[in-house]
């Protein structure tokens, strides 16, 4: 139960587990997370550890699923994720999957590499293509070929337009063909002009589409260019410079039909190498279409397992019983659990969960349905209302009476729109509903006056009885950490602070409650003016709620005053005192004190229960010395934190408490607009049209009052409630300190695939 | 227009709420729940009982009435009196 209070305690467990079944509990561990395992072998290195073997085969597997992810998203394949993680493999499937796995890998790899191998040469015969058909043209227009460089002689341009003269002078005449990149293509003409000077004759044309580089796979233009030269010197330095840049060179054909076999040739090549490749592409996709089913639950799989390992390896090895040994933090209500998880792994039964915390939220808010007297914006009259509408008419009086009271009669009623009744008038007002606000409210005009005043109240009181209860649980924790100083110097001041302030405030509105009717309701006082004025100390005398009000509000205030500087100062000045070994007031015990400066846990190994029964007076904040430095400073700001958040909080967090008022008012107005724009539109239409108008709107209003008013505003009272409960009531008391409780768990393992995971 | 009594609600209602916060407690089977379920139920029976006291106390003594439409005033003074 004191996990309401403060944070869970904890227990340090040893568990033996046999060698042979250590895997299967472990993981039957991790599908619960229920426990953090201590690492008992600090000084080992990660290398030296007893399951690093089975660690790297992991890794192995986990380099080798990644690489399939990779593959299976660049040939765009759906990876489907699955619902439920599965569990971790049991040992016999791992050396399966393995080789599976290498086996998968090493086909992969070897049918991507001939993939791209087929692919290059595609494009190399493509190339070679492109090259033939552009070429023809060269040379068909070199008969009418227009030079580009003006630098050549005239006379030599007019022998080098003629190949058949030229070839009759004996000259050697040779081709160099290819194709070249865009961007080097001007750089490779001024090169072949400087270097050969004039012995060369360059022919390019773009390509008209671009085509895909073999070795980048960038998709570039190129230029096809044909380079005629004279003399083997040249040809020499030609292909140098061509192999320079980067060309891609392709045999000239001599002669036309040369051209044309090899261009015949070449096609039926190019045909077969676009069916081999479509065939190998299929292949590869069905493959990683298989590998992609089991891919997902392979990696959560791989994941859980080398989790284990790693826990594993924290665990240390007992040779005599051939066991291994972990020590582990689990929380104390777990440990019923954590035995049965290692006996036969079942899921743990969970005793309160959301659904029965809405039940009983669904619960109470029939309850308080019942005491607001609303049920779909509408009140039930079960016990008869208590206010009598006959008794405002002056015929129901006798004469005598009637001096002094303003009465109906029909005529009054009939020209008077709006009428209030009067309780101070006999017989009006005859006792409250038993159970909940009168039925008679919910048909008035002013019915919010009276139930805001009324929820505003009722949310204070809950308010400031829910804190000063926190404050006394507060108690219990000082209690438990054994520090009663706490209890004299913060609790008591804290409580007197708030009954003092809001706990008169409760008195005042009971009493005005209780005191003051309809015949003083002209001289009753309001609860907030008469709170405002106890902290004025105005100059005009009120008349107030009681004789002595004054000096009552004085003695209160006087209360509060003493309470707020013991509140700020007395911890840390007992503390500080305590620390100086009591020398202050004439008690010497500082025998004791070094003694005591042991720490904590020797004393509950020396079998605590009799030496603190002995000292029982030194437990007040002894355990607070057992550092040797006492910082008075921090001691002393943290109070004075603390005080100021108390005070201020009280004020505040009394406030927040309206919350309650302002959602009843919220959720009882939604309900209202639903009623009076809905149900009242279907039920005023006459029978003929009525019934049909009729069906759609209890339809639209079942529909709406669920979504809205159920689910939407259930949800939020929920969530107000739970705030209440986390920050204005457990402020007042709840430590949650200590360290952070880490388990080893498969949920906190990534179970979405992420590239960062795998990689 | 029915006359209410204050002094039997507040019997009846303290009643029974002591008996689920109060008796209740001391019925509660041992088992590892018991805790839990006796916190439950006397928070319960403290809420209700409070809540319910509130609206009575704040009704007791009305410092005005209701404020009613003629058309209700007739028609509450021909049905329900």
């Amino acid at each position: 139960m004191g996990s309401l209070f403060r944070s869970e305690p904890m227990c340090l467990a040893q568990l033996f587990l046999q060698s042979g079944t250590a895997y299967e509990c472990l993981s039957a561990l991790g599908e619960k997370g229920l426990v953090q395992f201590r690492d008992l072998n600090q000084n080992v290195s990660s290398f030296q550890r007893k399951f690093v073997g089975e660690v790297k085969r992991c890794e192995e597997l986990e380099r080798i699923l990644a690489y399939l992810v990779q593959e299976i998203n660049r040939a765009d394949i759906p990876l489907p994720e699955g619902e439920t993680s599965p569990p971790a493999p049991p040992l016999k499937q791992v050396l399966e999957m393995q080789e599976q796995l290498q086996k998968l890998e090493v086909e992969l790899r070897e049918v991507t590499k001939n993939k791209e191998k087929l692919r290059k040469n595609l494009l190399e015969l493509i190339e070679y293509t492109h090259m033939l058909r552009v070429t023809k043209t060269f040379v068909k227009r070199n008969v009418e070929f227009e030079p580009t460089y003006e630098e050549f002689p005239p006379l030599e341009r007019e022998s080098l337009l003629d190949y058949n003269s030229m070839q009759r002078l004996g000259a050697k005449l040779g081709f160099v063909s290819g194709l070249i990149q865009q961007g080097k293509v001007e750089a490779f003409e001024k090169m072949l002009w400087r270097v050969c000077k004039g012995y060369t004759i360059v022919t390019y044309a773009e390509l008209d589409e671009p085509l895909e580089d073999p070795e980048t796979g960038e998709v570039i233009k190129w230029y096809v260019f044909l380079i005629s030269f004279w003399g083997e010197q040249i040809g020499h330095k030609v292909k140098k410079i061509c192999d320079c840049y980067h060309c891609h060179v392709y045999p000239y054909p001599n002669t036309a039909e040369e051209r044309r076999e090899i261009q015949e040739g070449l096609n039926t090549r190019i045909q077969d190498l676009y069916t081999v490749l479509h065939k190998t592409e299929d292949y590869l996709r069905q493959v990683l279409c298989k590998a992609a089913e089991s891919v997902y639950s392979r990696v959560i799989q791989v994941k859980k397992m080398k989790a284990i390992y790693h826990m594993l390896n924290m665990c240390s090895f007992d040779v005599t019983n051939k066991c291994l040994i972990a020590e582990v933090w689990c929380p104390e209500a777990d440990l019923h659990n954590l035995r049965r998880a290692l006996e036969d792994g079942s899921i743990m039964r969970m005793f309160f969960n959301g659904r029965y915390i809405l039940l009983l939220m669904g619960l109470f808010s029939v309850y308080t349905g019942l005491i607001y007297n609303d049920c779909f914006s509408k009140s039930v009259n079960l016990f008869g209302s208590g206010w009598n509408v006959s008794a405002m008419y002056s015929s129901s009086h006798s004469l005598g009476e009637q001096k002094e009271m303003v009465l109906w009669n029909d005529s009054v009623v009939r020209h008077n729109k709006v009428l209030q009744l009067d309780p101070s008038i006999p017989g009006v007002f005859q006792g409250p509903y038993p159970l909940g606000i009168d039925p008679i409210w919910n048909l008035a005009t002013n019915r919010l006056t009276f139930l805001n005043s009324f929820k505003m109240k009722m949310s204070v009181i809950l308010g400031i009885i829910h804190m000063t209860f926190g404050v006394v649980l507060g108690i219990f924790n000082h209690l438990h950490f054994r520090k009663k100083f706490n209890i004299y110097l913060v609790s008591i001041p804290e409580l007197l602070f708030m009954l003092c302030i809001f706990g008169y405030l409760i008195f005042m509105i009971i009493y005005k409650w209780l005191v003051f009717s309809a015949e003083t309701s002209r001289v009753a006082p309001s609860i907030l003016i008469e709170f405002i004025n106890m902290f004025l100390f105005p100059a005009s005398e009120t008349k107030g709620l009681y004789t002595g009000q004054e000096h009552v509000q004085r003695l209160l205030l006087v209360i509060t005053a003493l309470s707020v500087p013991v509140l700020f100062l007395g911890k840390p000045l007992f503390l500080w005192w305590l620390h100086n070994g009591r020398s202050c007031f004439g008690v010497s015990r500082s025998g004791y004190t070094l003694i005591r400066k042991d720490s904590e846990e020797e004393v509950s190994l020396l079998g605590s229960q009799d030496i603190e029964e002995g000292n029982r007076q030194m437990d007040d904040g002894c355990r607070e010395m057992t550092c040797e430095e006492f910082n008075f400073g921090e001691i002393l700001m943290t109070q004075a934190i603390h005080s100021i958040e108390y005070c201020l909080g009280c004020i505040s967090n009394t406030a927040s408490y309206l919350r309650l008022w302002a959602l009843s008012l919220a959720h009882a107005q939604l309900s209202d607009v639903l009623w009076a724009m809905l149900m009242r539109v279907g039920l005023r239409v006459d029978t003929t049209y009525g019934v049909l108008l009729l069906l759609p709107v209890i339809a639209l209003f079942a529909v709406l009052t669920i979504f809205i008013l159920l689910i939407m505003e259930g949800l939020s009272a929920f969530l107000h409630a739970i705030r209440l409960h986390w920050v204005e009531f457990q402020n007042k008391f709840y430590v949650g300190a200590g360290t952070k409780f880490v388990p080893f768990s498969f949920s906190l393992l990534a179970s979405k695939f992420s590239n960062d995971d795998l990689a | 227009m029915t006359a209410h009594s204050f002094a039997l609600p507040v019997i009846i209602f303290t009643t029974f709420w002591g008996l689920i916060g109060i008796a209740g407690p001391w019925l509660v089977p041992k088992g590892p729940n018991r805790g839990v379920i006796i916190t439950m139920l006397v928070a319960t029976a403290v809420c209700c009982y409070l809540f319910w006291l509130i609206t009575i106390l704040a009704q007791l003594n009305p410092l005005f009435g209701p404020q009613l439409k003629n058309e209700t005033i007739w028609y509450v003074r021909f049905l329900w009196e």
